[in-house]
C-alpha cells in the first residue's frame, strides 16, 4: 500500500479547474518532484494535500484513511508536513522558539484541553538543538524570526516542517528567492533528510534543482498531468519540452535546464 | 483618602479588564471591542443574583466568571472565524446587542437597570472600600498570574503563532479555530469575573455603562500600556484610568483626551508604553545592563586598579 495516494483529485475555483483527475501514488521513503510552468497547479495539489483546500472531487489517502477536505492542523498531526513558497515565520519569536512550538506535536493539543492551564512549555533541547544543528541555524537559534534573511528563513521553514518527525515532507519552491550560492547547500540539506528515510514531495520552479533530487518527476501543465517518470525520462519527454518552451514570455527559469540556473532566474514573485 | 480608595478600586477594575482584554486581543492578536459587556455580563448576573435570590457575593464571582464565560464562548464560536477587520465590527455590533439586551430584557431591570444590591460582607463585617480593593487586587493578581502562566504554555505559544500568522500556525499543529475560541472565553469570563465586584461597589448597575465607548477606553488603555504584555496592561490601566481623577478639569474631555493620546502612541510608539521593543523599554534593558557591568567591574576591578 502506497503511503500517499492521490486519487484523480479535481479542484475546481468557480469555473477554473485547477486541477484535473490527477493521480498518483508516493511510496515510502520516496522523493517526488512536481514541475510545471506557471499557474500549472503545483500549488494548488500541495494545498490539497496539505488539508488547506477541498478538492472539488476525488479523494487523497494517507496510510489508506481518507483524508481529502481535512484542515492542515490534523493533516499536521498525522504527520504531513509543509513549508510555504513565502516564508511565515512566528515573527515575534525567536527562531529557536518558531522550531519548538512545531516540535511540540500533541503536547499542543493537550495543553488547551485545560484551557492552557496545562502544559508547560518544555524545552525539549535535544530535538530542537538537533534540527537547527541540521539546518544550519544553531548560531542564529536566538535571534528573533524577523531578523533572518532570506536564507535562513527558508532554513526556519524546512526545520519546523521537520520539528515532528514527520511522515511525509512537502516542500513548496524551497528554492525561491535564494541565490546560487544556496542551491547547493539547500540541495545538500534536503538531500540529508531524504536519505534519513523521510517521504518527500518538492514543488519547485527551479526544474534542474528538482531533477537533480529526485527518483520520480510529475509535471503538470495546466492543471492536467502531462508526464510521469524518472528524471531521465522527463528530461528528454517532448510533451514536457514542448509545455515549457511553448508557453509565450516563460522566462528562463520555465525550461528545463540540466544545471540549476543562475542567480537571474525568476522566482514565482 | 476614602475618594483615592474609590479611584484605586476603579482603576483595579480597568486593570483587570485590559489584563484580560491582553489574551485576545495581546496575545492572539484578534481585535475585541465587546470586553465591556462581557463585563457588564458578569455585573448583571452577579446584580440579578444577589437582589433576587440573595447569593453570597462570594459565589456571585463564579457565577458572573462562568456566565461571561459562556457568552464568550457562545459568541465566540459564532464571530471568530471572521477576518480581523470584519471581526472588529461585529465585536462592536455584539457590544450593543448585548446593551439592548440589558435595557430591554425585564430580567434585567430595563433602562433603570438592577440598584440596591447589597454590600458584600466577611465573617459578619459589611464590605467598606478597603474591603473592595483588597477583593479587587486579589481578582486582578489572579488574572495576571494566569496570564503569566498562559505565556509559558504551549496554549500561550499557539496563541502568539496564530498572532503572526495564522497559516502556519495550522501547518505545525495549531488548531487556530478552537483556540481562538478558548482565548475569547477566557478573556471574556475574567472581565466577568471583575463585573460581580463592580455591581456591589456602585450597588447599582445601569446598560449604559458597558456600552462600546467603555470598550473603546479599555482597548485604548491596552494600546497605551503595550499590546501583548501584562506590564502594558496594567499601566495603561493605571495611568489612563488614574489621569482623569487626578485632573478632574480633564475628566470631561476625558474622550477626546484619550482619542488624542491613541492616536499620537499609534504614530509614534505603535507597541505601546512598555510593550516589547518600545523606547521606555530599550532603555531600561540598556540602563540594567550598564548597571550590570559596572556591578561586575566594582567586584573584578580593584585589584587591577591597585597595581
Amino acid at each position: 500500500m502506497a503511503l500517499l495516494e492521490i486519487d484523480s483529485v479535481t479542484v475546481r475555483f468557480g469555473g477554473l479547474v485547477a486541477l484535473r483527475e490527477v493521480a498518483f501514488d508516493v511510496d515510502e521513503g520516496q522523493f517526488i518532484s512536481i514541475i510545471g510552468p506557471n499557474g500549472a497547479g503545483k500549488t494548488t495539489l500541495f494545498n490539497a494535500i496539505a488539508g488547506v483546500i477541498k478538492p472539488s472531487s476525488g479523494r487523497i489517502r494517507f496510510q489508506g484513511r481518507e483524508v481529502q477536505g481535512s484542515n492542515p492542523s490534523h493533516m499536521s498531526h498525522l504527520g504531513v508536513r509543509r513549508t510555504f513558497q513565502v516564508a511565515r515565520p512566528f515573527a515575534s519569536m525567536t527562531v529557536r522558539e518558531n522550531v519548538r512550538l512545531a516540535a511540540a506535536g500533541r503536547q499542543v493539543l493537550q495543553s488547551a484541553r485545560a484551557l492552557g492551564l496545562r502544559g508547560r512549555v518544555r524545552p525539549l533541547a535535544d530535538r530542537v538543538d538537533g534540527l537547527l544543528e541540521t539546518t544550519g541555524l544553531t548560531a542564529d537559534a536566538r535571534r528573533r524570526a524577523s531578523e533572518l534573511n532570506i536564507g535562513g528563513l527558508r532554513r526556519l521553514e524546512i526545520a519546523r516542517a521537520l520539528a515532528s518527525e514527520p511522515k511525509v515532507l512537502l516542500l513548496d519552491e524551497p528554492a525561491a528567492g535564494i541565490g546560487v550560492d544556496g542551491l547547493r547547500p539547500l540541495a545538500e540539506l534536503i538531500r540529508g533528510v531524504h536519505q534519513r528515510g523521510l517521504t518527500v514531495l518538492l514543488v519547485e520552479h527551479y526544474v534542474g534543482f528538482a531533477l537533480s533530487l529526485s527518483d520520480r518527476v510529475i509535471v503538470l501543465d495546466e492543471g492536467t498531468m502531462i508526464a510521469h517518470g524518472t528524471p531521465e525520462q522527463i528530461r528528454n519527454d517532448e510533451r514536457v519540452i514542448a509545455a515549457y518552451l511553448g508557453k509565450a514570455g516563460g522566462g528562463q527559469g520555465d525550461r528545463p535546464p540540466a544545471v540549476p540556473p543562475g542567480p537571474d532566474a525568476p522566482g514565482e514573485r | 483618602m476614602s475618594y483615592m480608595i474609590v479611584v484605586s478600586v476603579t482603576v483595579v477594575i480597568y486593570a483587570i479588564l485590559t489584563v484580560s482584554l491582553n489574551i485576545i486581543v495581546g496575545y492572539v492578536g484578534q481585535p475585541n471591542l465587546a470586553q465591556s459587556a462581557f463585563f457588564g455580563i458578569g455585573a448583571y448576573f452577579a446584580a440579578v443574583f444577589s437582589t433576587r435570590y440573595h447569593t453570597s457575593f462570594w459565589l456571585t464571582i463564579p457565577l458572573a466568571f462562568a456566565t461571561a464565560g459562556v457568552a464568550g464562548l457562545v459568541l465566540g464560536a459564532i464571530s471568530l472565524r471572521l477576518r480581523e477587520d470584519f471581526l472588529a465590527i461585529t465585536t462592536i455590533g455584539l457590544n450593543f446587542v448585548i446593551v439592548a439586551v440589558f435595557q430591554y430584557v425585564p430580567f434585567f431591570g430595563g433602562a433603570v437597570g438592577i440598584y440596591a444590591i447589597p454590600l458584600p460582607s466577611i465573617a459578619g463585617h459589611q464590605f467598606g472600600n478597603n474591603a473592595f480593593l483588597t477583593v479587587g487586587l486579589m481578582m486582578l493578581a489572579f488574572v495576571m498570574a494566569v496570564s503569566k502562566y498562559l505565556e509559558h504554555t504551549w496554549f500561550g505559544a499557539s496563541l502568539m503563532a496564530i498572532r503572526d500568522d495564522q497559516t502556519a500556525a495550522s501547518s505545525v499543529g495549531v488548531p487556530v479555530a478552537s483556540y481562538k475560541v478558548i482565548a475569547f472565553t477566557l478573556s471574556a469570563a475574567f472581565a466577568g469575573m471583575a463585573g460581580s465586584l463592580y455591581a456591589p461597589f456602585l450597588s447599582a448597575v445601569t446598560p449604559t455603562s458597558f456600552g462600546f465607548i467603555e470598550s473603546v477606553i479599555v482597548l485604548a488603555m491596552l494600546i497605551f500600556g503595550g499590546l501583548g504584555t501584562i506590564r502594558g496592561a496594567v499601566l495603561g490601566a493605571l495611568i489612563l484610568g488614574a489621569l482623569p481623577e487626578v485632573f478632574r478639569f480633564i475628566s470631561n474631555y476625558r474622550l477626546l483626551m484619550f482619542g488624542a493620546i491613541l492616536l499620537l502612541m499609534l504614530r509614534f510608539q505603535p507597541v505601546g508604553l512598555v510593550g516589547e521593543g518600545s523606547v521606555l523599554v530599550k532603555l531600561t534593558r540598556r540602563a540594567t545592563e550598564e548597571l550590570r557591568r559596572r556591578r561586575h567591574k566594582g567586584t573584578s576591578d580593584p585589584p587591577a586598579a591597585g597595581v
